[in-house]
């Protein structure tokens, strides 16, 4: 491939801000500058569908509603842990209405006995056994109720600590062969190894496993923090619940479905039901939320598919409000004894981590990577552990284990400064060799205005005021397997589409500004086709793999669109390619001024009636992923909360955060402040 | 949700005419046969939805002309109709001059939405809070069931029932606009289907778990609340209500608290304290009240009489913290009436 060099702004603007040099495919655009020279880039730019969200017009997957369309319910176990002897159907079947029954059976080979019995053994309060599709969700409701579920119970658990203990009762006899849902990018654990309810220990991660010798490491602290932290378990509770609409015709099946990642749904369907890839066509437009528990296509998906299938009808089949909390995924809890160790001047010399936590009858209960890599401490050992108990499975969730690792070990880390009787920030400022960091806690420190921060014990009155701080960090990570096309029409329309969804962070948006960027076009004159996988490829929403991975490439496009269309101006107005432009919807020359087009004039003097371009998200010219740097392990935010507590009620309130997070090129300033909004709303309630 | 029929109410006569049950003898003795009101339908669909209910009629009283007038008399007082909605009180200029506890307690219950939805008639006649009560899923007594839920040593989830009267229902009572109404002492205006119309204060109105456990108000099939009435105040009245609540922008109360007091300077002469979410029915602290009548206001004569209302309290084992909850709230709202 050749390549040629080019200066790419680095650094962190109003401070350090330079250039560095990569290498880059030589068809590539030019490297844009920073965003004060650039149009709409970084601009804030009013969401194209906002209008469309705030008055209703948005059509979401609940909204579907086809020609002869059945509503399904899902049949779940009301109890914890137990064997199904017998299922009756008979009275739901003949409920007038009630058009599929689809009960959830072992897998079993032809001529075998069975000996896992013919249903699934239940395991959680929640775990769906079947559903019914009928002409309406008070039908199917009605038929549901209606199923006779003949139980055989067994002892269950479902606390964390009980679990543990010898002689709980056992969540799983068999090792489990599933892994962990960390999202597109936690850890796979192995939950193979372990005894009783307890799985693990995973001690490593793709910063490495334990460094130095702890025991050494501790022998030379002079100040030790020994503490066990806890956190809680967490439902999503998106706006929009989880659900299909599964539209099973002679030549495609067709899933409308709100989910995070259109491609692995489509991928699942076609698995399950093994179809070829190109005969599934999953389809999101509109998307009510989602934090990390909707990269599937759940139990939920292939349910309203078997039940379309046996009715020959679309299925609606969207959860409710008790189903997400009880059966759709949950933040996992975590019991996390740290022992940190410093010298008396501050240095660290030794973090240990012991974790457990239960994601139900999952795994992907950890608490990540935070006291790994946040400070560089030599001597470093993490021992993480899964405990099964009967309860719903966990999922991924924003920055899944980390937000639960980021709140023991800042923890502990205040509790470090204050034995070594120095700042809670300044503490920081001497262990974190972050950059990224260092400069949001100057920046943040004053406009929080850290100074105000008094010695415990300061306040007289009831209602006493706290000022902290804490830290957390998240690689930058990027899916190479994106793509966008961009199409120019001969009526001047300029069209983006991809599979990638726009979770509700919009990423729709941002797609138009590219584009709009480099076409020298306004945001109004994109339109956005994305959410479904009849176009290209796109990332799925999670693990912040989204606007790194999709941008790129949807700029390429654009590009190699722009180039074309340029050519025939060329060729019209005799001139050499190079030297023609676009801006502000018209087509310019550097060497003529006379010379200027429309954009829409010159998109008729196409021979097609579109201009196609489909790009691919390059690798990162061999710079970028380092695992320490700018971009990426260096990266992360600082957050300041002032909290008042009532001493005689035990009231908190959060009066006040600033939070100081660093995220590459901003796109779109209002859509960031948003996202950081969004997530200290979340953090706090 | 089940089929019912929906029958349009024109008139109060219309409507007992209609009626054959209440929600809590639905609740308590389900027949499926019942035919009900509904006024703005809130707390009456929550049951609906959850599968407890299944009325066979549902009378909507919402559009029965007359019932949605507030008025004031400096000598009568106020009467509030009883599907006047919370929104409607919440806005209303003579409220805040006049029964500021009210107004107070109007504004924090429930959300804007809701408010508008929701009528004063529908909203002390709500059923109470509890999760076992109002799931499926789950046995109590108010259902006709024969244990209590949330009083099971291990597994019972009590941290926001009841601390006093608790023996046997430890939930709590919904309104959290009924605790301003009684202390204001309120009364609430029934009419039955033979005509009468009886006149009974908010104390006699609520029914303590102990005396009835189907139900937590005096109301019987075939009657309807038309008005609700507050005495006039004098200009030595005073009033203030506080709520606590885990999320300050809507929730249900932990522990609200209505003080209305007749003062002269400093002084309170005539104490009204009552305790919302503390016990299964709006609770009025004769405790309270007897310690701080007749004393000057400040704050240790507030704590006093917070602490007196709170000897009382028997909490559970996941709702201790409501006691010093109460006493700082009491004490907290005596001293702004200052
Ligand atoms: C999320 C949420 C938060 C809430 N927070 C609060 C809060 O903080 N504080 C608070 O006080 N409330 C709160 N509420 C409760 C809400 O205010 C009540 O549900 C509402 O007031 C009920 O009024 P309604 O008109 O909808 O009653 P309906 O549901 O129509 O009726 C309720 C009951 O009263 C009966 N009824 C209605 N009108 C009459 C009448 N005239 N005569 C006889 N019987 C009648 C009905 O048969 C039914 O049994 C909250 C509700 C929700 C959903
Ligand atoms: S507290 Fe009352 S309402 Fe709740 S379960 Fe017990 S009896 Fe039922």
């Amino acid at each position: 491939m050749d390549t040629r060099k080019e200066k790419f702004p680095y650094g962190i603007p109003g401070h350090n801000l330079s250039e560095i040099e990569r290498e880059i495919p030589i068809e590539e655009p030019p490297v844009w500058p920073v965003n004060d020279k650039l149009k709409i880039i970084g601009k804030r730019v009013t969401r194209i569908d906002a209008l469309d969200k705030v008055t209703g017009k948005a059509k979401y997957t609940s909204d579907v509603r086809l020609p002869g369309m059945l509503f399904a319910k899902m049949l779940r176990s009301n109890l914890p842990h137990a064997v199904i002897t017998s299922i009756d159907i008979s009275k739901a079947e003949s409920l007038p209405g009630v058009h599929a029954i689809h009960l959830i059976e072992n897998v079993q080979k032809e001529g075998e006995e069975n000996k896992n019995g013919k249903y699934p053994m239940v395991k959680y309060v929640g775990q769906p056994l079947g559903g019914i599709a009928a002409e309406s969700l008070e039908i199917a409701k009605d038929a549901i109720s209606l199923i006779k579920v003949n139980y055989e119970k067994k002892p269950f658990v479902i606390d964390i600590e009980s679990a543990m203990e010898m002689g709980a009762p056992i969540v799983f006899d068999e090792p489990i062969t599933q892994q962990e849902d960390g999202g597109d990018v936690g850890e796979v654990h192995d939950g193979s190894k372990g005894e009783g309810n307890v799985r693990g220990p995973s001690t490593s991660s793709f910063f490495g496993g334990p460094r130095g010798d702890l025991e050494a490491g501790f022998k030379e602290a002079d100040v030790i923090v020994e503490r066990t932290y806890r956190t809680q378990v967490h439902t999503h509770m998106p706006l929009e619940t989880h659900g299909v609409v599964v539209d099973w015709r002679p030549d495609m099946m067709m899933v409308y479905a709100s989910t995070q990642n259109t491609n692995a749904v489509r991928n699942e369907m076609a698995s399950i039901f093994n179809l070829p890839k190109s005969k599934v066509r999953v389809f999101c437009d509109f998307m009510g939320g989602g934090f990390g528990a909707k990269h599937s296509a759940g139990s939920f998906g292939p349910m309203a598919a078997n039940l379309a299938k046996k009715s020959g009808r679309p299925v609606w089949l969207m959860l409710d409000r008790q189903e997400e909390h009880i059966a759709e995924g949950n933040r996992p809890n975590s019991i996390q004894y740290l022992k940190i160790g410093a010298r008396k001047d501050g240095t660290l010399t030794g973090i240990e981590q012991r974790s457990h936590g239960t994601a139900g009858v999952a795994l992907g209960a950890g608490v990540g990577r935070i006291a790994q890599i946040l400070y560089p401490c030599p001597n470093f050992a993490t021992e993480q552990y899964d405990v099964l108990t009967n309860a719903g499975p966990g999922a991924a969730w924003r920055a899944p284990g980390n937000v639960q690792g980021a709140f023991g070990l800042e923890q502990a880390i205040d509790e470090l400064a204050e034995k070594l009787g120095m700042d809670p920030l300044s503490y920081r400022d001497l262990i974190d060799k972050s950059e990224v960091r260092k400069v949001e806690r100057q920046r943040g420190a004053k406009l929080f205005d850290w100074s105000r921060r008094q010695p415990a014990g300061s306040g007289k009155d009831v209602v006493k005021k706290g000022l902290g701080v804490g830290q957390s960090t998240w690689p930058r990570f990027v899916t190479l397997d994106s793509s966008v096309e961009v199409k120019i029409h001969n009526d001047g329309g300029v069209e983006i589409r991809s599979s990638v969804q726009d979770i509700g962070t919009g990423t729709k948006t941002i797609l138009a500004q590219v584009v709009a960027e480099e076409l020298g076009l306004k945001v109004k004159d994109i339109t956005v086709n994305i959410g479904d996988t009849f176009f290209p490829v796109g990332p799925g929403s999670g693990g912040s793999v989204v606007t790194g991975s999709i941008t790129p490439p949807t700029r390429n496009a654009a590009f190699e669109a722009k180039k074309e269309l340029l050519k025939l101006v060329a060729k019209k107005w005799e001139t050499d390619v190079v030297e023609l432009f676009i801006e502000d919807g018209q087509v310019g020359s550097n060497k003529n001024a006379e010379l200027k087009m429309p954009f829409k004039e010159a998109t008729k003097l196409m021979r097609t009636s579109q201009i196609s371009k489909i790009a691919s998200r390059s690798d990162d010219y061999g710079g970028f992923q380092q695992p320490w740097g700018l971009a990426y392990g260096d990266l992360g935010s600082v957050q300041f909360a002032e909290v008042s507590v009532n001493t005689d009620t035990g009231f908190v309130k959060v009066d006040r955060v600033v939070a100081a997070h660093s995220c590459g090129r901003p796109l779109n300033i209002g859509q960031l402040e948003s996202q950081i909004n969004g997530g200290v709303i979340q953090g706090v309630s | 949700m089940n089929k019912f029929s929906w029958y349009e109410a024109t008139s109060i006569e219309d409507a007992l005419q209609q009626v054959n049950s209440t929600v809590s003898e639905e609740l308590y003795q389900p027949t499926n046969k019942a035919s009900v009101f509904k006024s703005g339908g809130i707390d009456m669909f929550d049951w609906i939805k959850e599968g407890l209910l299944k009325p066979q009629k549902i009378i909507n009283i919402r559009n029965i002309p007359g019932l949605d007038i507030i008025s004031y008399d400096p000598k009568r007082g106020m009467s509030i109709g009883s599907n006047v909605t919370l929104a409607d009180i919440a806005s209303n200029p003579e409220v805040k001059d006049h029964y500021l506890a009210l107004h107070q307690a109007v504004n924090h219950a429930a959300t804007p939405q809701l408010r508008n939805m929701s009528t004063l008639g529908g909203n002390i006649a709500q059923r109470n809070r509890c999760w076992y009560f109002r799931s499926a899923d789950h046995d109590c007594f108010r259902k006709g069931g024969d244990r209590c839920s949330a009083r099971q040593s291990e597994t019972g989830e009590n941290e926001n029932h009841a601390i006093i009267d608790n023996g046997s229902c430890v939930s709590v009572h919904a309104s959290s606009i009924a605790t301003a109404l009684m202390a204001f002492n309120a009364s609430v205006v029934i009419i039955n289907v033979e005509g009468e119309k009886k006149k009974v204060t908010m104390d006699d109105f609520f029914v303590t778990a102990g005396k009835d456990i189907a139900m937590e108000n005096i109301l019987q099939a075939k009657e309807i609340i038309t008005e609700i009435i507050l005495p006039a105040p004098t200009k030595n009245t005073k009033s203030t209500y506080i709520k606590q609540v885990a999320r300050e922008s809507y929730d249900w109360s932990l522990g609200d608290v209505a003080v209305v007091f007749e003062v002269s300077g400093n002084t309170c002469r005539s104490a009204s304290i009552v305790l919302g979410a503390a016990a299964p029915v709006p609770y009025r602290s004769m405790e309270a009240q007897r310690a701080i009548e007749n004393k000057t206001i400040n704050s240790e004569n507030a704590l006093a009489a917070a602490e007196a209302a709170m000897k009382i309290a028997r909490p559970l084992a996941k709702n201790g913290y409501k006691v010093p909850l109460f006493v700082s709230t009491i004490k907290q709202a005596i001293l702004e009436i200052s």
